[in-house]
């Protein structure tokens, strides 16, 4: 993970003669227009707009919800994204990266066409406060003021009981690599250079947390690229869960039969102490040894939503209205994507329903209209269990009017077995998810 | 960009001078039944693209004839047609929502799909 900084004292100067520009320029769209990068129609326009609406986080939920917003208003409300990292780095498919069939570079994608094509307007950078009563936004670089705001951050890691993993100098020792970005290239890094013989444990928190399967599909990718390269080294998987918290049937066999005596599959086991410098993980039933590790921290909702306040489920996620994911905590403002608290499944293409049901209810909201009563909307995740063979689970999800919550449809379940022909579905699942949410 | 058909099709103007892309929000109306199946019709783009425009092989949804939409989704339905994984969502949707999707994509013009470029990870980056 050794990064080379831009030239940072023209950085600086930059920052600095555009804040002094923000403050004489107030909460305007003067503001947004001081900012180099924002492209859009709304500085040449004449079009009446009936408001601006702000999307925190430009991952799955608030790229789509930019979008959509931008298509179902025929462009009559401003649209402003503030995302503080420039490129869109796909989770779903990162851990094909760590199973040496995908490059990181193979799913790292700009936000030029989502800009361009829809006149969204962009702003890179990171929230440091919401003001719920003005309805106004700061940044490290200036403020913004709403009249809809869309927080869409995706999951903060929870250190509070392995404090010592905290740190960017831990997490170069031991990757979550649970957002994709640098730290999937560094584990990948690690697991080339382990020698054959070696374990590679990693560690699963309680639910919910990002991506159901992810961390058993981490294990097959993993344990794939071993049963290939590396035949006597060993995957161990510590997870706090009493059983595998999705695609159960289809893991327990695949790691049965396709891995076994590589997959060490572990239940009930919570990670209690790590020994970075001995990597020596200790759970509430044992001590394990490891050559390279990788602890996945239990997951709360992402910081722009904490700092809202809007956190107050189990002080993990956000209560929601399902028919427009306005909070149920703060007026205007709605959560989208992994922070909201639901008996949903926190993955890409959630994110993407989810956020097109906020969209579609804004835009109406926004013109003084009711919202659709009675959302439904579909979920389809793929897992692959090496580098051809994948397998789903899929579900319709249908509004509960009684219990004001989503509720899955009949006819949901997973693959019979993983295929080749599946695999193929996974990969055109991805190519078209891009496509929709980043052009 | 707005898909000009799509527009025509659920929105009146309220004034029939105007043209197409002056219309603002306010005159812009979709009925309740149509605003539950644009957004339902959007949760297929995952796999089918924005409004039925699929890529990477997957069914181009927009322009299809809405019988033969009718009469696949029928067949997932009951088991009639073997599939991967599209017995699952037909399963869960009722016949009247099938039926209202295949008049929904049938009305979207076929454009081509585009990919976002793939991109080096940039130093910076998380």
């Amino acid at each position: 993970m050794t990064k080379s900084k831009p030239d940072k004292a023209k950085q600086n100067s930059i920052d600095n003669s555009r804040r002094d520009f923000i403050k004489t320029a107030g909460i305007t769209s003067l503001l947004i227009s001081s900012y180099p990068f924002i492209s859009g129609c709304a500085a040449n326009s004449q079009k009446p707009t009936i408001g601006r609406v702000i999307v925190i986080g430009g991952g799955y939920a608030g790229a789509t919800a930019a979008k959509y917003i931008r298509m179902w208003s025929a462009n009559s409300i401003d649209v402003v994204v503030i995302e503080k990292s420039s490129q869109f780095v796909s989770c779903p498919l990162s851990n094909l990266v760590l199973g040496g069939s995908k490059s990181i570079n193979d799913l790292t994608f700009g936000y030029d066409l989502l800009q361009k094509n829809h006149g969204v307007q962009w702003v890179n950078d990171e929230v440091t406060a919401i003001d719920v009563a003005t309805k106004k936004v700061t940044m490290k670089r200036g403020e913004i003021s709403y009249d809809r705001l869309i927080i869409a951050p995706g999951v903060d890691f929870v250190y509070d009981t392995l404090p010592n993993l905290r740190s960017t100098a831990a997490q170069e020792k031991i990757p979550h690599a649970w957002k994709a970005g640098w730290q999937t290239v560094s584990l990948r890094k690690q697991l080339e250079s382990m020698p054959n013989g070696g374990s590679f444990v990693m560690s699963i928190p309680k639910e919910p947390y990002r991506c159901p399967p992810g961390p058993y599909e981490r294990a097959c990718q993993v344990a794939s690229y071993f049963k290939k390269h590396k035949p006597n080294s060993k995957v161990i998987v510590l997870d706090a869960n009493p059983e595998i918290t999705s695609k159960k049937g289809l893991f327990t066999k695949v790691f049965a039969e396709e891995y076994a005596g590589i997959i060490d599959y572990r239940p009930n086991n919570v990670v209690l102490e790590v020994d970075i410098a001995n990597k020596i993980i200790k759970t509430d039933f044992e001590t394990v040894s490891a050559d390279v590790m990788n602890i996945i921290p239990p997951q709360r909702a992402g910081k722009p939503a904490q700092m809202a306040g809007l956190n107050n489920i189990d002080k993990r996620w956000c209560e929601v209205d399902f028919l427009t994911y306005e909070s149920k905590l703060a007026p205007n403002i709605h959560v989208i994507g992994d922070s909201v608290s639901a008996a949903l499944p926190k993955s890409a293409h959630m994110a993407t329903s989810q956020a097109r049901v906020c969209a579609s209810a804004i835009v109406e909201l926004m013109q003084h209209r009711t919202p659709d009563p009675s959302p439904v909307f579909a979920n389809t995740c793929y897992s692959y269990v090496d580098d051809k063979q994948a397998m789903h689970v899929a579900n319709v999800y249908r509004y509960d009017a009684t219990k004001k919550i989503m509720r899955s449809a009949e006819g949901g379940g997973v693959s019979l077995k993983p295929s080749e022909l599946e695999g193929h579905y996974a990969g055109a699942w991805a190519t078209n998810i891009w496509s929709d949410v980043l052009t | 960009m707005i898909n000009k058909k799509l527009v025509s099709s659920f929105i009146l103007i309220s004034s029939a001078a105007l043209p197409i892309l002056s219309i603002a929000a306010e005159d812009i109306v979709l009925s309740a039944p149509n605003l539950h199946i644009r957004t339902l019709a959007a949760s297929c783009a995952a796999c089918h693209g924005s409004n039925g425009n699929a890529l990477a092989g997957n069914a181009i949804l927009a322009g299809m004839d809405k019988n033969y939409f009718t009469a696949q989704m029928l067949a997932f339905k009951n088991g009639d047609k073997p599939a991967t994984v599209m017995h699952r969502h037909a399963k869960g949707l009722q016949v009247d929502e099938i039926n209202q999707l295949a008049e929904y994509f049938s009305a979207q013009e076929p454009t081509l799909a585009t990919s976002p470029k793939t991109q080096k990870l940039q130093a910076n980056h998380d």
